[in-house]
Formats: C-alpha cells, sequence, structure tokens
C-alpha cells in the first residue's frame, strides 16, 4: 500500500512535467528544423566519404542512414548535454532546501522530471523528423527494421538508453552539491561523453582498438546500442551483450547516483538566503 | 593634424585645443571622421578592457571554460582524425588538406565569437529592456552592443585551430609563398566578417520574435560544425547556396583551392574579401530592426 502510494508520487511529477514539456511547440519547430538540417548534411559527407572508399565503410551505407535519422530523430532522449537548469539553480541559489522538506526522494523525484522531460520532447520532435526520413529520394532514405522482432528489441534498448542516460545526468547533478558551479565541469563533459557515445561519429567508424573499449562504456549503453540494433544487421550474439550492458550499466550508475544523492543529502550546505 | 594626434594618444582635450578644432572645422572634415573613429575604437578597447577584468575575476571558471571550449573542438577533430584512419581522401582532399580547411574556418567563427558575442546573446537584451539604454546614449548602438560582450573563453577552440594549423601548414604538400599566405589571411578576415554578419542578422531578428531563433543555429554552429569539410564535398546545392546565398565558399572553398594548389587563378587571392560584402546587408537588416523596435523591457 504504501509502495504504490510513493510510485504514485513520481507519477504524477512525470505526468505534471510531461504536460508542461509539451507546450513548447514553437521551440519543437524550430528544433526540428535544426536537426533536419544538420541530419541531412551528415549524411552527405558520409557518402562523400562512402564515394571515396565504399570498402572501408564499416556498417552499410542504408544502416549509417538510417543511424543519422533516428539519431536526430530521438535525440532527446539520449544526449548527456541537454542538462536541466533549473535543477542546477536550485542547487546553487539554495532552494533545494524547500524540496528536502519534502517526503520524497530527491533521486527519484529528479529521475522522474527528467524522464518526462525528455519523452515531450521527443514525442513532439520525433515524427515531423521520421515521416521526411522515409520520404526522401532513396539512397538518403531512411529503412524499416526487418521484422517485429528486431523492431521491439530497438523499443527495449531504447528506452533503455534513455534510463542510461538519465542516471549518468544525475552523476551530474548529484555532484554539483558538492562543486556548486556547474558550468565548467558541464562543457568538459559534454563534449567528451557526445564524443564517447557516437554523437560526434557512430561507434563502428573508429578504429578497431578504440572502438573495442568504448563499446564497453556506459556511453555506448546510450545512443548507440538502440540505433545500431534497428537495422537488424547486427548478429544475435551481439544484441544480446549490447542489451546486457545497458542493463548493467542503469544498474549501476542508478546505485551510483542514489548513493551520491543520499550522501549528498546528509552532507549538503544549503546555499543562499 | 594635431588633433589626430591627440585622439590616438587618448588624452583629455584641453581648452586650447578645443578652439585649436572649431577654428579648423570646415578645413578638417575628414581629419574629424578619422577622429571619430579612433575614438570608437578607444571606447571598444575600453569595453573589451572592462569585459576581460569582468571575466578575470572568476579565474578558476575562466579554465575550465577554455578548456570546455577546446575539447567542444576537440572531439570534432577527433572525428574527422578517425574518419581518416579509415577513409584516405574525401572528393579528392588528403587529410591534411581537410585539416587545413577546419582550421581556417573555426578561427574565423572563433575570432567573430569572441568579438561579435554581443550580437550572439542579443536576445535577452532585448527582452530585458536593457536596449533602451543603449539608444539613449550618444554613442552608435552596434559599438555598445559589441562591447556588451567579448567571449575571452573562445581562445579555447582558437588554440584546437592553431594546433591544427601548426599540424597541417608544413604538412598538407603546399608550397607556402607570399601569395598564398596573403591569401589564407584574406580567409581569416573575410570570414570573420561573414560570421560577424550572420550573428548581426541573428541579432537583428530579436527585435521581431523577443526569442533568439534556434534555427538560426544551422548557419552558425552547424556552418562550423559541419565546415570542417570543404563546402563542394555536400555536392553542388550546398556549393550554390555557399556562394550566393550566404558566402561561406568564398572564405573557404573558392580561396582553399587555390592555396592547395587545384586552381592557380590569381583572383581567388582576393575572392575572400568579398565576403566583407555580406556585412552590408547584414547591416541593413540590422538598421531595419533597431528602426521598428519596440520596446518590451520593465
Amino acid at each position: 500500500m504504501k509502495s504504490s502510494l510513493s510510485i504514485r508520487k513520481y507519477q504524477s511529477f512525470f505526468r505534471l512535467r510531461f504536460i508542461q514539456g509539451l507546450q513548447y511547440r514553437a521551440a519543437a519547430a524550430a528544433g526540428i528544423t535544426t536537426q533536419f538540417a544538420w541530419g541531412f548534411l551528415l549524411i552527405i559527407a558520409f557518402s562523400a566519404f562512402y564515394e571515396a572508399d565504399p570498402a572501408a565503410f564499416p556498417m552499410s551505407f542504408q544502416d549509417t542512414v538510417t543511424y543519422v535519422w533516428l539519431q536526430q530523430a530521438f535525440l532527446a532522449l539520449f544526449n548527456t548535454w541537454m542538462l536541466e537548469n533549473e535543477i542546477f539553480d536550485t542547487i546553487s541559489n539554495g532552494n533545494i532546501a524547500y524540496e528536502l522538506c519534502r517526503p520524497i526522494r530527491i533521486y527519484n523525484m529528479w529521475i522522474a522530471r527528467s524522464l518526462a522531460n525528455r519523452f515531450s520532447r521527443a514525442v513532439l520532435r520525433c515524427s515531423p523528423i521520421l515521416i521526411v526520413a522515409f520520404l526522401v529520394p532513396k539512397p538518403y532514405r531512411m529503412i524499416l527494421p526487418p521484422d517485429l522482432g528486431t523492431f521491439l528489441l530497438f523499443v527495449l534498448s531504447l528506452v533503455l538508453g534513455t534510463a542510461v542516460a538519465t542516471a549518468f545526468c544525475m552523476l551530474v547533478y548529484g555532484l554539483t552539491f558538492f562543486t556548486i558551479s556547474p558550468q565548467g565541469v558541464r562543457v568538459l563533459f559534454a563534449s567528451l561523453v557526445d564524443f564517447l557515445a557516437g554523437g560526434i561519429i557512430p561507434i563502428p567508424f573508429m578504429p578497431d582498438k578504440v572502438r573495442a573499449v568504448i563499446e564497453l562504456l556506459p556511453f555506448a549503453s546510450m545512443q548507440n546500442a538502440p540505433l545500431r540494433i534497428y537495422t537488424g544487421s547486427l548478429p544475435a550474439e551481439e544484441v544480446k551483450v549490447m542489451l546486457g550492458l545497458q542493463f548493467f550499466w542503469l544498474i549501476a550508475l542508478v546505485l551510483i547516483g542514489s548513493s551520491l544523492c543520499r550522501l549528498a543529502e546528509r552532507k549538503a550546505c544549503i546555499q543562499g538566503g | 593634424m594635431p588633433k589626430n594626434y591627440r585622439d590616438k594618444n587618448g588624452d583629455v582635450p584641453t581648452n586650447n585645443a578645443t578652439g585649436d578644432v572649431s577654428k579648423n572645422t570646415m578645413a578638417q572634415d575628414e581629419s574629424s571622421f578619422v577622429a571619430k573613429k579612433t575614438s570608437a575604437l578607444k571606447l571598444w578597447m575600453r569595453y573589451i578592457g572592462i569585459n576581460v577584468r569582468c571575466t578575470m575575476q572568476y579565474k578558476t571558471s575562466f579554465f575550465m571554460m577554455v578548456l570546455g571550449q577546446f575539447f567542444v573542438s576537440f572531439s570534432v577533430f577527433l572525428g574527422v582524425y578517425f574518419m581518416f584512419q579509415r577513409f584516405h581522401s574525401v572528393k579528392g582532399y588528403t587529410y591534411q588538406e581537410v585539416l587545413l580547411c577546419f582550421a581556417v574556418f573555426l578561427m574565423e567563427f572563433s575570432i567573430a565569437e569572441m568579438v561579435a558575442r554581443g550580437f550572439d546573446s542579443f536576445s535577452s537584451m532585448v527582452r530585458t529592456g536593457s536596449f533602451d539604454q543603449v539608444l539613449v546614449r550618444p554613442r552608435n548602438e552596434v559599438l555598445q552592443v559589441l562591447g556588451s560582450k567579448f567571449e575571452l573563453t573562445r581562445i579555447g577552440r582558437m588554440l584546437q585551430a592553431l594546433l591544427m594549423f601548426v599540424y597541417a601548414i608544413p604538412r598538407c604538400g603546399v608550397d607556402w609563398n607570399f601569395a598564398k599566405v596573403l591569401t589564407l589571411l584574406f580567409m581569416l578576415i573575410g570570414g570573420t566578417a561573414l560570421f560577424s554578419g550572420i550573428f548581426m542578422i541573428y541579432a537583428a531578428f530579436c527585435f521581431f520574435t523577443l526569442e533568439g531563433l534556434e534555427f538560426m543555429n544551422v548557419f552558425t554552429d552547424g556552418a562550423r560544425e559541419h565546415g570542417k569539410y570543404p563546402i563542394d564535398v555536400y555536392g553542388k546545392k550546398m556549393l550554390f547556396f555557399g556562394t550566393f546565398i550566404i558566402p561561406y565558399a568564398l572564405v573557404q572553398y573558392y580561396p582553399l583551392t587555390y592555396v592547395i594548389g587545384k586552381n592557380d587563378n590569381p583572383l581567388l587571392i582576393f575572392l575572400p574579401l568579398l565576403a566583407l560584402l555580406f556585412l552590408l546587408p547584414s547591416y541593413a537588416f540590422w538598421r531595419f530592426g533597431v528602426r521598428s523596435y519596440c520596446s518590451s523591457g520593465s
């Protein structure tokens, strides 16, 4: 009884944020044009490389195109650089004190609202991009997953990837309790993590040795896993390993993050006045 | 002549000197124009000085930001590096040639971003109404907006560009001579002007929308990110766009072909300077925005 009540609290946090996120339609429209142009330029650049040496391509051209379109469509789900300023503000201006008074766990509440933010953004943005991606002329067109099973695995992996990315962001918020000024750390982390996650070039395009290491890191469990499972060209074994890693990192990051937050709640000294 | 001298040295005009000027105004129209410019430059330098000292109050934050800016570009560089580990050329450009292109473009962008950052963050000026303050001051509003922000942290990006220059210049197989160095210099000048113009247009939009328009990012951040490859990599249509609509190609692709010896037409040396003309429509649009500005602040 008690646990179902406590889950309901976080559900309503989620719902509130989700509805709030859906209000920003103009911002979404602007974001869509940006992401569409971005994806298009990326794909043309890849096609120029493909012309230069098709044999050196680590994935099929179609898979690469699909990877880029999916990445642009679901960017809001798993990017780690779009952190919430509101959370940083409550920590640095001391409003966190009010949150601490409430009968809720800070960690769970932040997870709920971050997930809600990500999903509402993605819901607004993904469909126009996907529609265009399915309509553009052939070599640049996105493909459908080969069968229903692959699609379901993709959805599972997408949800896990979103959760891993959110759990990672929780670490950054938790650390802010101790460093107060988030700016520098944020920019520094953002670019490195984006690269390691396969945001700049897909991980298969990296040299084999680098790739072997990067694929094991938590960052590869964010966008890399779902976007590559989608096309169905990965062997079943590899898909299993990827999903396993996603589960593993999700649990690990949540454990680290929640204990960090608990520590912060006990030790934090409230800023501001 | 004496007036000119005085202004450059930044002395406060004495009574004697003022009398001098009033006697010679008719004859020295030209020199008073120069004096106006130099005093504007002096004021701008003063603005910069204040901004830099302001930034330096938070030294740790500053160094973290510089490092962060460096890594933002560095991760893009890593992407290029890894791509060229696998592919050895793209559209006939070698790795070193692409790096040269990336370095020039990134440098152009970073200088413009550092100097014209006031335009980039102009939306807050319109929203809070502090642009009203700018308008009541007896100085040019462009100068004041430029002076409102000077983003010194962008030297992180410049450092990245510089490192790529140091690596690419001796290795890109270019037989460096005076004309080619001059071309590179003109590219930097033209490119900085071009990006400043784009920032100015971005700011001018804020007069009508109050918010910065996110799609404009495609022309600034997007161009920086994707301009690492010469524009013709993106095909004929993009080259057309980059030549006649927003002239990126004038400061990137065309002069680059001259520098790396793909095209020997000496006219290409001066082509980047044509990008300076982009400032005209940008400024016209800005003026149009200022004229239709309607204060929103409280």
